[in-house]
């Protein structure tokens, strides 16, 4: 089965590639990248107007939550709701039950996963065993069986010695160790952004030095080391500082941000709305303003969901009791348009960098680029369409998202995987042409 | 804000400070006087909620504001039925929205909430037809409080405009500080906020008051001294050091009232620490309006059950 894209807008920053090009696939392969290219057999589709041929999103930070919790979410649902948001690929926290921890453990999930056949899912394994923060786990093994990366995601790397060691180890396997920034004694039993609005709320509030202190620690950690930290799900203009300094002085950190941290600020928390409870917190306005000015100029390296599925009755009730997260998957795509696009702050060659080409290049796996051999995993994108976000209508299995009833911009039209299209989108008009025919 | 008398609220529930305007606030005190004079009576009930059925609603432990808010619906001809969690479904495992929407298939009119969390008597609003009327939601506001203080205040010095009210204590955990600063600031009150820098929340002036950790400053020319209590678990550890440095510093006694004006008034919420926060001298003492405090505090309560009332009823 040979497909032909004709003329769209084939933007691929990894390759410097932003224009006109013909994309030809072939047995789950780019064949050919060009201009004008001969049918030669294949279905050609012609890309509408406007329409953008992306590499494969790819979703660093997930939680899909099986096994243990499919009430919330399984592969099944999770993947399908990671092609719905326009994601070819997704990387999954190891904070299942039981913990990813074993190479046992990773072979299910890839098992499911290829069961499943949507987008490819990437386990990331823990960092400890059952991320209790005392004994590593064995990485080498988990690496072997398809872990991408470690880390003790939901909570810290317990202590500064075993992120040492887990910085050491890991990079005998070349694995970034992702940190959940978060010193718990700070935390406590926090719940909303330390600030006026937790005040005049009466909730109890997490620092933003709860955060800040320990990417300082593992930014100085993967100096001494050499190994390569990633700050998951960074929120506040503290850390910022701190990855900057660190890149400045050529330390291996990376760092992501999750759309909800650059689109919302903890006056979203007030009428306590649990669906506005995230860990960390939605930040004050001057952190959302650095964050942008970070996607900006270069200082973050990726846009991560943190797609965090929690079922209506566990979110239905008292604010400090609910537990914390929303879904991201479906969101994103808008939400980077409403909030990075449309008022200029950065161009889709970056966007497509931060949600492409750098996490691929983060977890050293495949994709993040569109080139002759490589797998055929694009993102057709629709940058104009009108969406409005329905919490009710959302593929996954949780409906927790704060954006309910939000009208925006920008959709995933269609998303092909290995060549396969995985998804398209009918309520984009144009997008039926990347249907498959029999 | 409108500056012409209100003669109903605007809300169907009271949940917060933020919900009634300075009009309203006044509706409710002059109100809570008439209903002061039913309580002055030998026979001290009006039929004013006759046939009106008030739940209440107690998730933390409470005797004031509970047996407060029973005496006011009783005085108002309402039935009441009340909960505490002790023995009820809530052990059990019942959620919140599940507890309440039981009750509410009993048909009442009012529900009176205490719980333990911030923001439970706004989820209550949200998924229940009932008025709903908040008795202190976690650290967040207890607006009957704040009410019945200003009565108070009011009642002894005839305004709130312009006077200055220092609250000292435990600030970060305080419903009772929330609620009153919202209320005083919005009738034209100054309020200073006193207490050790580990109680102090992050970004407290954004609620319109002063803040210090000097109590001598706070105590300067004050025409009301409203202490609040400081719960035992924060004595130990790492707000406090000890009951014995907290009185030395933040406590209320004789020497320290001095530097407020000579006819201010000593308030406190309720209960007391004598000897932590609050010395007995000045606690008993001839400027204490304690006691007043909780008199007052049923006929407010009374108003603002009436007013809700009669909103309620317009919606029917």
């Amino acid at each position: 089965m040979k497909v032909l894209l004709k003329n769209g807008r084939v933007i691929d920053p990894a390759a410097g590639r932003d224009g006109q090009f013909d994309v030809l696939i072939e047995h789950g392969r780019i064949a050919k990248i060009g201009k004008s290219l001969a049918a030669d057999g294949a279905r050609v589709v012609e890309v509408p107007a406007g329409f953008i041929v992306a590499p494969g999103l790819i979703d660093m930070h997930v939680h899909l939550r099986e096994p243990g919790q499919e009430h919330k979410e399984t592969i099944e649902t999770g993947s399908r709701s990671a092609v719905t948001g326009g994601f070819t690929a997704v990387a999954c926290m190891p904070n299942t039950l039981p913990v990813n921890d074993q190479a046992g453990i990773t072979q299910f999930i890839l098992k499911r996963a290829a069961e499943v056949n949507l987008a490819r899912v990437y386990p990331i394994g823990a960092v400890s065993i059952g991320s209790n923060g005392e004994q590593l786990t064995e990485i080498g093994d988990l690496r072997a069986a398809g872990c991408v990366a470690i880390t003790d995601d939901g909570k810290p790397v317990n202590t500064a010695l075993l992120m040492r060691r887990a910085l050491e180890y890991a990079s005998m396997f070349k694995m970034p160790v992702i940190e959940h920034c978060e010193d718990p004694s700070l935390k406590a039993d926090g719940c909303a952004h330390e600030g006026p609005v937790a005040a005049m709320l009466g909730l109890k509030g997490i620092p933003a030095v709860a955060e800040s202190i320990m990417a300082e620690r593992d930014i100085s950690l993967a100096e001494m080391t050499g190994g390569h930290v990633h700050i998951a799900h960074m929120s506040v203009r503290q850390s910022l500082r701190a990855v900057r300094d660190g890149k400045s002085r050529g330390v291996n950190v990376t760092c992501e941000v999750a759309p909800h941290h650059f689109t919302l600020t903890d006056e979203a928390i007030k009428g306590y709305d649990t669906n506005t409870k995230m860990n960390p917190p939605l930040r004050e306005e001057a952190d959302r303003a650095a964050l942008i000015e970070g996607l900006r100029d270069g200082s973050i390296d990726v846009i991560a969901t943190d797609h965090a599925p929690h079922h209506a009755d566990e979110k239905a009730l008292e604010f400090d009791r609910a537990p914390f997260g929303i879904v991201g998957l479906e969101t994103a795509i808008p939400l980077c348009v409403a909030k990075l696009i449309q008022p200029g702050i950065i161009g889709w060659p970056r966007l497509i960098e931060l949600l492409s080409a750098a996490p691929a290049r983060i977890l050293n796996v495949p994709g993040g680029t569109i080139v002759e051999g490589g797998p055929a995993d694009i993102t057709i994108i629709a940058p104009d369409a009108p969406v409005t976000i329905r919490a009710a209508e959302l593929v996954s299995k949780s409906k927790n998202t704060p954006f309910d009833g939000w009208t925006l911009t920008g959709a995933a039209a269609a998303t092909i995987v290995g060549g396969r299209t995985v998804f398209v989108n009918r309520s984009v008009t144009g997008a039926d042409r990347f249907e498959e025919r029999a | 804000m409108t500056a012409t008398a209100a003669t109903a609220l605007r809300t169907r529930h009271l949940l917060s400070i933020d919900d009634i305007n300075e009009a309203e606030i006044a509706l409710v005190l002059d109100t809570a006087v008439a209903m002061k004079e039913v309580g002055a009576r030998s026979i001290k009930k009006v039929p004013a909620l006759r046939g009106r059925t008030v739940v209440n609603l107690f998730f933390e432990p409470s005797t004031r504001t509970r047996l407060s808010f029973e005496l006011a619906e009783k005085r108002l001809s309402a039935d009441t039925m009340g909960m505490t969690t002790a023995g009820s479904s809530v052990v059990k495992g019942e959620t919140l929205i599940d507890t309440a929407k039981t009750l509410e298939a009993m048909s009442p009119d009012m529900i009176v909430v205490r719980h333990a969390s911030s923001g439970a008597a706004h989820l209550l609003s949200r998924v229940c037809r009932s008025s709903i009327i908040n008795a202190g939601d976690g650290t967040h506001e207890h607006p009957t409080q704040a009410l019945l203080d200003a009565f108070t205040i009011r009642e002894r010095k005839g305004r709130l405009a312009g006077l200055r009210v220092a609250i000292v204590g435990d600030l970060l955990h305080s419903r009772v500080l929330r609620s009153n600063a919202l209320l005083l600031t919005k009738m034209g009150a100054s309020v200073v906020a006193c207490g050790p820098a580990t109680l102090i929340p992050l970004g407290l002036d954004r609620l319109g008051v002063t803040s210090t950790t000097s109590m001598d400053e706070a105590c300067e020319g004050a025409d009301v001294v409203m202490m609040l209590r400081v719960q035992h678990e924060r004595m130990h550890g790492l707000f406090l050091p000890s009951v014995r440095e907290y009185f030395t510093l933040f406590g209320l006694n004789a020497e320290r009232l001095k530097r407020a004006k000579t006819d201010a008034i000593v308030m406190h919420p309720g209960p007391m620490n004598r000897g932590v926060e609050i010395a007995s001298d000045v606690a008993d003492g001839s400027q204490s309006v304690i006691l007043d405090q909780v008199a007052n505090g049923v006929a407010v309560r009374m108003a603002v059950l009436y007013l809700l009332a009669g909103e309620s009823k317009e919606n029917e």
